[in-house]
């Protein structure tokens, strides 16, 4: 074993990156296209940001995105909590099978179903119960809040499986109820994992479109509808700085959430240190 | 230790006054998971002020039973008795009792400070007076000025103390401890049992302490119940246990111990005449145990109460011959492993009093295993 990275390695490493990365690259980089025929190369120009920030129907998009993300990811946290939980807690109970199989089945099942079904069931609830009259927020917001819901259930399922069951026994030990338990000790110790169940949550509502597709109606148009559309129209160099902007909201999010982690993570180190060393 | 505190208070052998009221009562406990039966028909008194400890295994059952008494675990059958008060209905944060987890289970998002507080705010106790108690606990284990770091930031030993303090702060009824001192090193252990030991005389609080760990019961104890697959086979004083173990399954758990097996030829009140191949002498004791002539019974002898010669100065019994096999040398004693004509192996301790030399036992030499008639016990099973 040599010290030295030998070039198979780093070949490897190069060709990765740019499979993963190079279309990204090439998108930004025509984001700064001067020429309006996107293929054509036609000098380095800002010139579609501006543009992209007047248009009222992207404005609303963005707007209708953001909404639809934030209120799906915190019910889907909500549900993805306790369904994760009771999974990882009671081994045993009714139906545990077809349960843990339903709550996850969204994971697997093509969204093309998924959003039919949902349509279809809409469709049905409108003529029996008035309700929803037609599609809108309310049947997007819900469509996204079923398959959120499975990604924060497999998240939360895997942290309270190997949560340290005995810190609530102390709690209760020590006097709290059950739910007060939960409420001081379980749920600020999951905290982080709550958290970034709710931005995947957030990153998957996002960027929906099938499912978006099948159960949005006028007037709450998602931003992967407006592009979906948009190219189908034919391709405007705007929509390359819009994608620009979005990658770089996750990317900022993602390496602030990972710098935050990292340093609380060495702050532990130091503190494991320094209590190892004031004990010798 | 714990025979020193007997001897200095000989009135607290409260279990042996037939008018004491136990503080708990354990009766008849079984608790089955599934098939399995951890804990079986498990009967014990516990008086108030004790330190009762449960060992035995890995598997035995002991944890199930400190369960049960937290109320983590409903027993199967049995009722659980603490104070007069049946446990049965009452949920964990309704019981007067208050554990020491294996773990510690300190809170990681709360200072030592308000780990100790948990307990009382539970109890809605005003604000300056959960304060004054926390600051109080917290110097007794000498704790304090770590009151504001976080659990993370303390030692294992720092831990442990945080932990103790957690559970004793609500002055429990009862306070269940599971393996406290299993994480430390030796040198914390011993000074950690001595602070337990300090603390349980000072409140007064009575102790059940499981371990799997016979010097740590031995030393803390005022009790031990020893436990094997699911059942309480001996219960007793640390002396009681180490010298009269009712069972070969006691007498090897505690301590090493050399056993025979033999048949009774005499049994009389005064004295026990035991014919032993394996020994390769009659085996005399001088108290009876009352069962018939012929039975089968093991002797179990420890390795301090035998001795090594190398003139025979038997009168044909309780001496053995054989040759030295082995001998560890530990400083303040050695261990010498006889090999008996018979072909059986005993350990032999002897103390270092005299320098080695002088003590002229040596490898392959023929010696004599001798014991008084008051050293070796016999069981019937």
């Amino acid at each position: 074993m040599t010290n030295r990275l030998s070039w198979f390695i780093i070949a490897m490493l190069v060709l990765g990156f740019a499979f993963l990365y190079g279309p990204i690259l090439v998108l930004i980089t025509y984001s700064f296209n001067a020429n309006k025929l996107m293929t054509l190369w036609g000098g380095f120009s800002p010139r579609w940001y501006p543009v992209l920030l007047q248009d009222a129907a992207v404005l609303t998009a963005a707007k209708n995105s953001f909404i639809v993300a934030a209120v799906s990811a915190t019910f889907a946290t909500v549900l993805g909590t306790m369904a994760g939980y009771v999974l990882a807690r009671y081994r045993k109970f009714h139906g545990r099978v077809a349960f843990s199989g339903m709550v996850t089945a969204p994971l697997v099942m093509p969204e093309v179903i998924t959003g039919l079904s949902l349509l279809l069931l809409f469709k049905a609830m409108g003529q029996f119960f008035g309700w929803p009259e037609r599609m809108g927020f309310s049947t997007v917001i819900l469509a996204h809040i079923t398959f959120c819901m499975s990604y924060v259930t497999v998240v939360m399922q895997s942290r309270f499986s190997v949560f340290d069951m005995s810190l609530e026994e102390a709690a209760l030990d020590l006097g709290a109820k059950p739910l007060k338990t939960f409420m001081v000790i379980t749920l600020p110790i999951v905290a982080p994992a709550v958290v970034s169940g709710w931005l995947l949550a957030f990153t998957i509502s996002l960027d929906d479109l099938v499912i978006t597709l099948y159960t949005n109606g006028p007037g709450s148009g998602t931003l992967p509808q407006l592009i979906f559309s948009k190219v189908r129209r034919g391709v405007d160099p705007t929509i390359n700085a819009l994608a620009t902007l979005i990658i770089a909201v996750v990317a900022t999010g993602v390496i602030t959430s990972h710098i935050l982690m990292t340093r609380s993570e060495k702050r532990r180190q130091r503190d494991i240190q320094a209590a190892l060393q004031t004990n010798k | 230790m714990a025979a020193e505190r007997a001897k200095a208070e000989p009135s607290t052998q409260i279990w042996n006054d037939p008018n004491a009221v136990p503080y708990i009562r354990i009766e008849n406990v079984t608790k089955k998971f599934g098939d399995f039966v951890a804990v079986n028909n498990v009967s014990a008194n516990i008086y108030r002020g004790e330190l009762f400890a449960l060992l035995g295994g890995s598997g035995c059952g002991k944890t199930t039973l400190l369960r049960m008494l937290a109320g983590f675990e409903q027993p199967t059958s049995g009722k659980i008795y603490i104070d007069g008060v049946d446990m049965a209905d009452i949920p964990p944060y309704e019981r007067p009792t208050n554990m020491m987890f294996q773990s510690y289970a300190l809170f990681p998002h709360m200072t030592v400070e308000q780990n100790v507080a948990f307990g009382l705010k539970q109890d809605r106790m005003p604000v300056d007076q959960i304060k004054s108690r926390v600051d109080a606990i917290l110097d007794m284990v000498q704790m304090r000025q770590f009151a504001h770091r976080k659990p993370h930031q303390l030692s294992g030993g720092q831990r442990q103390r945080v932990a103790l303090a957690r559970s004793l702060v609500k002055e429990p009824k009862l306070l269940l401890l599971d393996e406290p001192l299993g994480a430390l090193d030796k040198k914390l252990r011993e000074a950690t049992q001595f602070e337990i030991m300090n603390i349980q005389d000072r409140l007064g609080i009575t102790f059940i302490v499981v371990t799997h760990d016979q010097e740590e019961a031995m030393t803390l104890s005022t009790r031990i119940g020893v436990m094997n697959s699911g059942q309480i086979v001996q219960v007793g004083t640390p002396k009681e246990i180490y010298e009269y173990p009712n069972t070969k399954f006691v007498a090897d758990f505690i301590g090493s111990v050399n056993l025979f097996e033999g048949h009774i030829i005499e049994d009389e009140p005064g004295h026990v005449l035991i014919d032993s191949a394996e020994a390769g002498t009659p085996i005399y004791i001088d108290h009876g145990i009352s069962s018939a002539p012929g039975a089968k019974v093991w002797v179990a002898i420890r390795p301090e109460k035998m001795e090594l010669s190398k003139a025979n100065e038997g009168i044909g019994r309780n001496c053995a011959p054989g040759i030295v096999k082995g001998i560890a040398y530990m400083g303040n004693m050695s261990v010498y492993l006889i090999k008996l004509d018979s072909g059986k192996e005993v350990k032999v301790t002897m103390s270092n009093q005299r320098r080695a030399a002088e003590h002229a036992i040596d490898w392959d030499d023929k010696v004599y295993v001798s014991w008084h008639a008051n050293s070796p016990v016999a069981l019937l099973s």
